[in-house]
């Protein structure tokens, strides 16, 4: 069975644990009072993205808390939230945004175009740490022409304008402080934040939509994934969002009390090499390791029958998603026979800069011992998330290292010949670049899907694996979001039974 | 200071992937790490002279408003494991001591080394398995989002935590005791008593306690002052939002207002118990308070 198999397997698995739920939930009722207790490991650092609360905040307050013109669904597609309609000009230069009326803010504050405009310019300012920044500069000016309509002027078409402006919350622009309070227009407002335990939502009475169906909602953080599990187990919290080790869903899978899903990923463990220094800026090389790594067996001993082998730095949601695991699949002797084309029959060795929480130390042992086989000698070197960004992000000293990639539609990395990992293909640059300034979607995808191809051939980082996304809920609940894109958990259409 | 010599960078704590250098440029002066080391130091001090402690670097928020909150987990966590370990300690504790010789008195002795030959987390982790996840008696974790202001659900989490911390601290408390009350009881002024006619227990109540306590409130203003950041491991067993475990994430995330913060308000605690543990003893034992009187 190859992993796409299993992975297609899965969905109907869940499809019929759906159903089970399903026919259990006419015995009894929802509660639409029930709170919700959402447990997560990411306890935002603050609460305002634009200030580096980190992908926590997008957990418990996208699309609950603050919402954009444009809201990214849980299933990938891109639909008008705060945005009523929106027209494009023939030159693809210029969105004309209708705002839908009877929007007010949290603080009763009516919603207008000139808290839209603030709000954009919030996450293109110089001091934004929102790591979306780059892809809205192309935005020239924003205009607020009455209190209903934006006009949006960038300097060249960019046709994924719609999708980054789902991650740019509307906020009230009156609002003094948003790192440890909250404004926006969304289904629930923030009741109280007690940093370093939990994030408690209530249902807005004056919200413009359609109401919550449950009672509100509260994240609790954890630090430790055995403590998460333990909350799920003796029923402290409702849902897990994200399960990081595979060991320990054992517990829940065969347990009727428990429902275990797994949704589409978007997490690549990444292999990444500094492609500007030797021997890492020799394709043979890349292609040589690449192939030296039995990545199927490296997914079966970390997540067992979970997660997904990708060829390529593109996840299967993702529009421009190709097949690519035969570019450059598990082949020792053509790993050894292109490194000796290399000029490296000897082999060499290089340091592997390893972070130090899992799973990147059981890989980089992983990669050590599947090197060791084509004569590569790697010297793994433990470093924290921190030392990391300022070593290999930042600095850039660094010959290979190991590190997740979270985000949607993150290929435009690959654009990027200044970014960490420095593969500089000017064919790749020009696709990326050409890609946003299509004028329709077929044109980006094949464009992107070029791209994609080529820098597989290129074999421009190693991609390891995609990580599964798997969510566990107690029986009794239902209607959560499974595959929690840009780790967004929409909260409103969870319901509760019983109690 | 020494931290900042720490590899790392502050404001890696706000950036991600997809950062540029502007922006990274941006962060470093926010929060000012862009400065020569000794401007950084200077600049604390003269902000802790004015008992500013300043905003954390990362939640933007007042460090002593964060950590007035995490010691209303804290001090009732440490308070209470406390005075459970004392009431546990002291009893057995005299017991192990008199009746050295019964096997109840050797009994203790044993149990209690075993108590101090275990690590804390492990006692922690094991009454989560029993109690939380097997029996469901008590939550596994976690503080509830109301606070204090849901007392008994506040208590009910804190219940676990207490007794993991108790457990520990007695053990060690109860050598102490054991080994102050023998030196009581091989003393001269105990035989005195008892040869002027006092019964046993008499003699132990009137003289002994009083006698053995001031080497024993000295050891408990030190286990005390251990606790309270010592804490650390059981508030992340049981994920409390606690002191420890905010100095724990500071340190993580090289968010240096937060740590001296912590730091600071610890060393004042720390300096403070040893004050009342000073006094205690002065009451206990009037020979220091006249010793302290003849020198004003």
């Amino acid at each position: 069975m190859t992993r796409r198999q299993s992975w297609a397997g899965w969905g109907a698995g869940v499809a019929t644990a759906m159903m089970l739920v399903l026919g259990s939930a006419q015995a009894q009722e929802a509660n639409p009072n029930a709170t919700i207790r959402i447990g997560s490991l990411y306890e935002p650092q603050n609460l305002d993205n634009t200030a580096g609360a980190g992908q926590g905040i997008s957990e418990a307050f996208n699309g609950n808390v603050y919402e954009g013109l444009f809201q990214l669904l849980d299933d990938g597609s891109v639909q008008p939230r705060l945005a009523e309609d929106y027209s494009v000009s023939e030159d693809g230069l210029t969105y004309t945004i209708k705002l839908k009326s009877n929007v007010t803010f949290h603080s009763g504050d009516p919603l207008t175009a000139a808290d839209v405009k603030h709000s954009i310019e919030r996450v293109t300012a110089e001091t934004s740490k929102s790591s979306r920044k780059n892809s809205l500069a192309n935005i020239e000016s924003i205009e607020a022409p009455d209190d209903a309509t934006v006009v949006i002027h960038l300097k060249s078409r960019s046709i994924s304008l719609p999708y980054n402006l789902t991650y740019v919350w509307i906020v009230n622009d009156a609002a003094a402080d948003l790192t440890s309070a909250a404004d926006g227009t969304g289904p629930y407002k923030l009741d109280s934040w007690r940093r370093g335990s939990s994030i408690s939502l209530v249902p807005n009475e004056n919200y413009w939509g359609e109401k919550p169906k449950n009672g509100g909602v509260t994240y609790t953080y954890f630090t430790e994934a055995t403590a998460l599990n333990n909350a799920l187990l003796t029923n402290a919290v409702d849902i897990i969002t994200s399960v990081q080790s595979p060991d320990s869903l054992a517990q829940f899978k065969d347990n009727p009390s428990f429902t275990v899903s797994e949704g589409a990923s978007t997490t690549k463990e990444v292999l990444a090499f500094n492609d500007r220094v030797e021997p890492f800026s020799n394709t043979k090389v890349r292609k040589a390791i690449t192939r030296a790594i039995n990545r199927e067996q490296l997914l079966n001993s970390i997540w067992g029958e979970y997660g997904t082998l990708i060829g390529s730095f593109v996840p299967p949601t993702d529009p421009w998603y190709v097949d690519l695991n035969d570019v450059d699949a598990y082949d020792v002797e053509s790993a050894k026979q292109l490194l000796a084309e290399a000029g490296f029959a000897d082999g060499f060795s290089f340091t592997l800069d390893t972070p130090n929480y899992d799973p990147h130390p059981i890989v980089a042992q992983f990669v050590q011992n599947e090197l060791a086989k084509v004569g590569i000698k790697v010297n793994i070197n433990i470093i924290t998330a921190n030392e990391w960004y300022t070593k290999i992000y930042q600095a850039r000293d660094f010959e290979a290292t190991l590190q997740e990639h979270v985000n949607h539609r993150d290929i435009v990395f690959y654009g990027n010949p200044n970014f960490y990992w420095g593969y500089n293909n000017q064919q790749v640059v020009d696709l990326i670049a050409g890609a946003e300034a299509s004028a329709t979607e077929e044109e980006q995808v094949e464009k992107l899907k070029e791209a994609n191809r080529i820098i597989a051939e290129d074999a421009a980082s190693t991609w390891l694996y995609l990580y599964p996304q798997i969510v566990v809920s107690s029986a009794s609940v239902s209607g959560y979001p499974v595959n929690g894109l840009n780790s967004q958990f929409f909260a409103y259409d969870i319901v509760k039974r019983g109690q | 200071m020494l931290l900042r010599l720490l590899p790392g960078d502050p404001a890696n704590a706000l950036l991600s992937v997809g950062a540029d250098e502007a922006q990274i440029a941006a962060a470093r002066r926010q929060v000012g790490s862009d400065l020569p080391l000794p401007q950084q130091f200077l600049q604390f001090i003269t902000s802790l002279a004015q008992f500013d402690l300043g905003t954390s670097f990362v939640s933007r928020t007042s460090v002593l408003d964060e950590i007035m909150a995490r010691l209303a987990v804290t001090v009732p966590l440490t308070l209470l494991s406390f005075l459970l370990a004392i009431v546990v300690a002291v009893p057995l504790g005299i017991i192990a001591a008199v009746k050295a010789d019964r096997w109840y008195g050797a009994a203790i002795s044993v149990v209690s080394q075993l108590g101090i030959a275990i690590p804390v987390f492990w006692v922690g982790i094991l009454l989560v398995t029993v109690f939380a996840v097997n029996l469901r008696l008590f939550p596994s974790g976690g503080f509830p989002p109301q606070g204090w202001n849901a007392p008994l659900e506040a208590l009910r989490t804190l219940f676990l935590p207490i007794i993991t911390i108790a457990i520990v601290m007695s053990a060690s408390l109860l050598r102490y005791v054991r080994s102050a009350t023998q030196d009581v009881l091989g003393s001269d002024y105990l035989r005195t008593a008892r040869a002027m006619g006092s019964g046993f227990g008499e003699a132990l109540v009137r003289h002994g306690i009083r006698n053995g306590a001031v080497p024993v409130v000295s050891i408990l203003g030190i286990e005390l002052a251990t606790t309270l950041l010592g804490a650390v491991v059981v508030e992340r067993v049981f994920t409390l939002p606690g002191l420890g475990s905010m100095l724990l994430l500071a340190i993580e995330q090289r968010d240096y207002p937060n740590i001296q913060g912590v730091l600071f308000i610890s060393t004042l605690l720390v300096l403070l118990i040893g004050f009342l543990a000073d006094l205690a003893q002065r009451f206990i034992d009037p020979r220091l308070r006249e010793r302290s009187g003849s020198q004003p």
